[in-house]
């Protein structure tokens, strides 16, 4: 289903939690809603299903605007953080509750629930409980809960956040896995850019309330549309290098400067921040205007690469370094910049300008 | 028997053993009573059981010799305790089943001569109508105890989970009617039910009490514990208010419900002051207050008085017998202050 989100708003009295949010998202994604803890993406996800009425915008599944519709004529499948799985009934009674209340018959509903049980590798424990079942049996349960009566769109708040590393690892395949089988449309809320990254089709970021970006997660870390986008994604994280522009050259308050062809591209003077990512470094042999000659603080391991520490200007940064080299703390350093993640942010504004 | 806390973890099959036979030999002290007449062999047998029970209870749990200590200290206050509880209903147990004369003894004797002794029932039974008693009170409880559940039901799923304008605030004051007591209510309850015209009928014990702003405060509470997730899951699906209250809040809310329920019941069948205003008539009475009419009529016959002080108890503690579990319970999971 094709869902569109036309200026979202929505105001907790003086909190905007969300504001001016326009996404379109297509049929049978899987898309992750990413963003810092606060920035409003499971009040996103609460007017998507109606548990929350917006304060202005509107939203159209298929054209249809649901703005207004309640949450059950929606045709939306819910899983959230704590999986809210019915205590009392067994993991047959979970899955078929659903079922009961649209008076399915009997027959049918446990020939569904046995059926979704097995997608989601579940069909041999329905007689238990959900306090005998592990974290990611539960997730399985309420995931299977949540499929069982066909929903148009699939809602996951932060699904794999109670579980351990290990485990959300292997879930979020498993997510990946049943989203394709069933090809339904699927917004999966999670703070964890690795794990946005990892599964979906497409990524939508916030932040305070405010769209980022909304691209594919390569396009995303290759193309960030402004600090910020640069900053959330990548670990390790983005390499920051404030300072200002004079004519082509980036100049940083030391006089340490690099030759960049900036001029007409930004404008002179201007404040920015010029970002690299730990891999966009190549080790050169000797100086030019458009290198930096940088001291190595330190050197890790990994694997068959290095990571190195090293300043420039005044600023720690980390770059990948083939291990052939062999540097050690204290030796000087010429590293060049390749094409691809390389980047200058306005410094106030964040907004990017190349 | 002093042993390292380890190896004492593990429960012994001659322990079971033991355990089942001091339970046995102390049940089997009430029919040696009963059937052969021989109090002497009964308090041999009840005794040696509950040595028993004690040696097996030590066996258990032999840690090392200073939490044995502790242990048997607290057994002992513990007994203690239960003697001081129980001895009351002992002494109308025992004295229900003793004679006219019996009980005119000096010094007054622990236990009756003969324990199969239900003439005094029998009495009680002719002189009044307990039995007409009985069933005004089993009316009367599930008459109020099955409104007041129901209302409590509404009501704390009101307050829990709808959201309405003033919600908190109403709910404040209903807490604080808490304040006012009973006694000063009863005036205009009285007028109520004159002027409904349900003076002297069972209408009367039950119109009102079929609500409670505390069980509906302890239900309320458990209600706000349950996530709402839960709700919203049910919602989105389809579910309606109605229908997640009974198929989802109510059965987990099942012991604090239970516990609710035996509370109110209790009230309820202890009540006396009301249905002493209310009730004229001698078969609208219900047990506490027939029994108190009773004590009048009867005078000094104690062991009469004793066998209807049984009657009118027993239901209660039968009912406590068998639902404890869940009132502990509920007790723990409410907190509601025993
Ligand atoms: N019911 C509410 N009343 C008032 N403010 C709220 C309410 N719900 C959310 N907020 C506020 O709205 C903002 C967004 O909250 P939201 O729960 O959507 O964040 P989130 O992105 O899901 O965060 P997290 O990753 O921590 O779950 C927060 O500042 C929060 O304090
Ligand atoms: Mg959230």
């Amino acid at each position: 289903m094709q869902v569109i989100m036309e200026k979202l708003t929505k105001h907790f009295g003086e909190t905007k939690a969300v504001q001016d949010f326009s996404v379109t998202l297509n049929d049978g994604e899987l898309v992750c809603l990413l963003g810092p803890s606060g920035c409003g993406k499971s009040t996103v996800l609460n007017m998507l299903s109606g548990i929350i009425p917006v304060t202005s915008g509107k939203i159209y599944f298929d054209g249809e605007d649901v703005t207004k519709l309640p949450p059950e004529q929606r045709g939306i499948g819910l899983v959230f953080q704590n999986y809210a799985l019915y205590p009392h009934m067994t993991v047959m009674g979970n899955i078929t509750f659903p079922l009961e209340i649209q008076k399915v018959p009997p027959a049918e509903r446990e020939a569904r629930a046995r059926e979704i049980a097995e997608l989601v590798h579940m069909g041999n424990l329905l007689g238990r409980k959900p306090k005998q079942l592990s974290g990611g049996q539960q997730q399985r349960v309420a995931i299977a809960r949540a499929l069982v009566k066909n929903p148009r769109l699939l809602l996951l708040d932060e699904p794999l956040s109670n579980l351990d590393a290990r485990l959300r690892l292997e879930m979020r395949e498993e997510i990946r896995r049943i989203q394709l089988e069933t090809q339904v449309t699927t917004i999966f809320v999670t703070h964890d850019q690795e794990e946005a990254m990892s599964i979906s089709d497409h990524i939508v970021l916030m932040k305070d309330g405010f769209l980022q970006q909304h691209a594919a997660p390569q396009e995303l870390y290759n193309q960030p549309a402004n600090q910020f986008v640069a900053d959330f994604l990548g670990n390790p994280p983005i390499n920051n290098f404030p300072g200002k522009v004079a004519g082509d050259d980036f100049v940083m308050a030391d006089g340490s400067r690099v030759t960049l062809g900036l001029s007409g591209k930004v404008p002179e003077g201007t404040e920015v921040n010029l970002s690299v990512r730990a891999e966009s470094f190549v080790v050169e042999s000797e100086q030019q205007p458009d290198r930096l000659t940088c001291t190595v603080d330190s050197v890790f391991q990994m694997g068959k690469e290095e990571m190195a520490i090293l300043s420039f200007g005044g600023v720690h940064f980390r770059a990948y370094i083939a291990s052939e080299y062999g540097f050690k703390p204290g030796d000087t350093v010429v590293l060049g910049l390749k094409d691809r993640g390389v980047f200058v942010f306005d410094l106030k504004t964040g907004e990017r300008y190349i | 028997m002093i042993k390292q806390p380890q190896a004492s973890q593990k429960s012994y099959p001659l322990n079971g053993a033991l355990f089942a036979l001091s339970w046995a030999l102390m049940a089997a002290a009430l029919p040696i009573l009963l059937f052969l007449q021989n109090k002497w062999l009964a308090l041999a047998a009840f005794l040696m059981g509950a040595g028993l029970l004690i040696l097996s209870l030590l066996l258990d749990h032999s840690y090392t010799l200073r939490p044995l200590a502790a242990r048997i200290i607290r057994y002992v206050l513990l007994v203690f305790g239960m003697l001081v509880m129980v001895f009351p209903f002992f002494w109308m147990l025992s004295s229900s089943l003793k004679t006219y004369n019996e009980m005119n003894y000096f010094p007054p004797t622990m236990f009756p001569q003969n324990w199969a002794n239900f003439e005094n029932f029998k009495i009680v039974f002719e002189k009044a109508p307990f039995a007409r008693y009985f069933l005004n009170s089993v009316i009367t409880v599930l008459g109020s105890v099955g409104v007041t559940t129901f209302t409590t039901i509404l009501a704390a799923f009101a307050f829990s989970r709808l959201e309405f304008r003033g919600r908190e605030i109403l709910f404040s004051l209903l807490l604080s009617m808490m304040m006012v007591p009973f006694e000063m209510l009863v005036i205009t309850n009285f007028q109520t039910i004159v002027k409904l015209g349900v003076y002297d009928t069972l209408y009367a014990l039950i119109i009102p009490f079929t609500s409670s702003i505390f069980y509906t405060y302890i239900l309320r509470n458990f209600f706000q514990s349950i996530p709402s997730g839960l709700y919203w899951s049910a919602r989105v699906d389809g579910c309606t208010n109605w229908k997640y209250l009974w198929k989802v809040m109510v059965p987990i809310a099942r012991p604090s419900l239970v516990t609710i329920v035996l509370l109110n019941a209790l009230a309820s069948w202890n009540s006396f002051m009301w249905p002493l205003l209310v009730i004229k008539s001698d078969l609208r009475r219900t047990l506490p207050f027939g029994l108190y009419h009773f004590t009048t009529e009867v005078g000094a016959n104690f062991e009469l008085l004793m066998a209807a002080s049984t009657v009118t108890v027993l239901p209660m503690i039968i009912l406590f017998l068998f639902a404890r579990k869940q009132i502990i319970r509920g007790v723990a999971r409410g907190g509601i202050k025993g």
